[in-house]
């Protein structure tokens, strides 16, 4: 458990946690591991984990019939992957592919919600950090929607 | 009194070059190898500087230079089709002639980038405007601290110079990230926009240049990121792009506030432009 600790607060994504909230995410936490080409989950799949990315890159794939899989995102070192964990139905809605050897540390999110609705202060912690990156990606996707390099039409 | 030997050149007045190349980059995006017929007639042109081509008959457009600036007799255009004229100097073959004029503008503040780090954000096209600065700073590597490139497309197919990015990615002493905005699962680099790519890079924002190109409201979020990161307002330069016509300040098409692009820029400090470039269709 001493050595998940260490690794949770030098991850840049639990940045100046407390040491009693460490204590309490890694009571959910565990290191992972994925080879390139594995998927860390699929879309339609219970969304029971958190993924916090140590090492590697990962792909978030949707497929449509005729179109094949394609990629609308990568993160990578420092960054998550998935946010359905949050809000139910818990569900994943697309696919992340790791794209290379992933090392990363996954959070049981049945675990963590149930610590976050017993301690509101921890919520409230966590809560600041994911924020930010559902905005972000709301942000990324605007532009991507926009198709700023195609021509005019 | 006697006359001069040489008249200064009009700067109305077209000289005539020749296509001497042409190379298809990316879906309606073609580069022209240019050479003058009188090559002594020409003033040299400076990373971010552009030229006024002239397709006979047709019309007169305004394209950066995307080639190396040691090679001065070489001038190379990177065109997208996006309109008659553009359409037109994309379909020309090697031989044909082509009005121009120039080289006009302001261009990249190499020179006050010495000595710091410069972290180039280029988004479509705008690698073009940036690859004669991208050349001039690994051409004199020594001079710079930390050379980071950023390039946000598309797709994988609307990659520009990819044998160049490849190549500079591959160097020990610069830093280069790609991605697009969207992808077939087949791709393995970075999917996402451009400006995300920005806090994962590593420069000292407190003595760092950046030089953003690309289209305004990429360029306008790659500011913020930029800020976000502690580069200041007076270190970032853009390349602005507007509807320029004569080149040298005098017929106004190319008003940007109280700035002309075409004499006053293309490239500006943000500090300059801050405030116009939030205003709705000026």
């Amino acid at each position: 458990m001493e050595g998940l600790e260490r690794i949770v607060k030098e991850h840049v994504f639990f940045a100046d946690l407390t040491d009693d909230f460490c204590k309490l995410v890694c009571g959910c936490a565990k290191n992972v591991r994925f080879e390139a080409g594995d998927y860390l989950f699929r879309e339609g799949d219970p969304a029971d984990q958190l993924y916090v990315i140590r090492e590697g890159r990962v792909a978030m794939e949707l497929s449509a019939p005729g179109h094949g899989s394609m990629t609308f995102q990568t993160v990578g070192e420092g960054e998550i992957v998935g946010i359905s964990w949050l809000i139910p139905p818990y569900r994943w809605t697309y696919d992340a592919k790791a794209l290379e050897r992933i090392r990363a540390i996954s959070i049981d999110a049945t675990c963590i919600r149930r610590k976050c609705e017993d301690d509101h202060d921890l919520g409230y912690e966590l809560m600041k950090r994911f924020v930010p990156v559902i905005i972000e990606r709301l942000h990324a996707t605007r532009l991507q929607m926009l198709d700023v390099y195609g021509t005019k039409s | 009194m006697a006359a001069p030997e040489t008249a200064p050149l009009d700067p109305m007045a077209p000289l005539v070059a020749r296509v001497t190349r042409r190379h298809h980059d990316a879906p309606e995006v073609f580069t022209l190898e240019l050479e003058p017929e009188d090559p002594g007639a020409l003033a040299p042109f400076a990373p971010g500087q552009f030229n006024m081509l002239t397709v006979f008959g047709v019309g007169e457009v305004p394209i950066s230079f995307s080639g190396d600036p040691v090679d001065q007799n070489r001038l190379v255009h990177t065109i997208r089709a996006v309109g008659p004229v553009s359409g037109a100097l994309t379909e020309l073959e090697p031989g044909a002639a082509v009005g121009l004029r120039g080289p006009f503008g302001v261009g990249w503040p190499m020179a006050e980038a010495e000595g710091k780090d410069v972290v180039v954000v280029a988004g479509g096209l705008g690698l073009a405007p940036l690859r004669p600065a991208l050349y001039r700073l690994f051409a004199e590597r020594e001079r710079y601290g930390k050379i980071v490139l950023l390039y946000g497309t598309r797709s994988p197919d609307d990659i520009l110079f990819r044998r160049e990015l490849e190549a500079w990615r591959g160097r020990l002493d610069a830093e280069v990230e790609v991605t697009v905005d969207h992808a077939m699962a087949a791709w393995h680099g970075n999917v996402g926009v451009v400006t995300t790519l920005i806090p994962r890079c590593s420069f000292d924002p407190a003595q760092t240049v950046a030089l953003v190109c690309g289209p305004e409201v990429m360029m306008r979020f790659a500011i913020a990121a930029l800020m976000d990161a502690g580069v200041a307002a007076d270190d970032i330069y853009l390349s602005m792009e507007r509807n320029m016509k004569c080149a040298v300040g005098f017929c106004g098409h190319c008003q940007f506030g109280p700035v002309f692009v075409c004499r006053d820029g293309p490239v500006f400090p943000y500090a300059r432009l801050r405030g116009l470039l939030a205003l709705k269709e000026l």
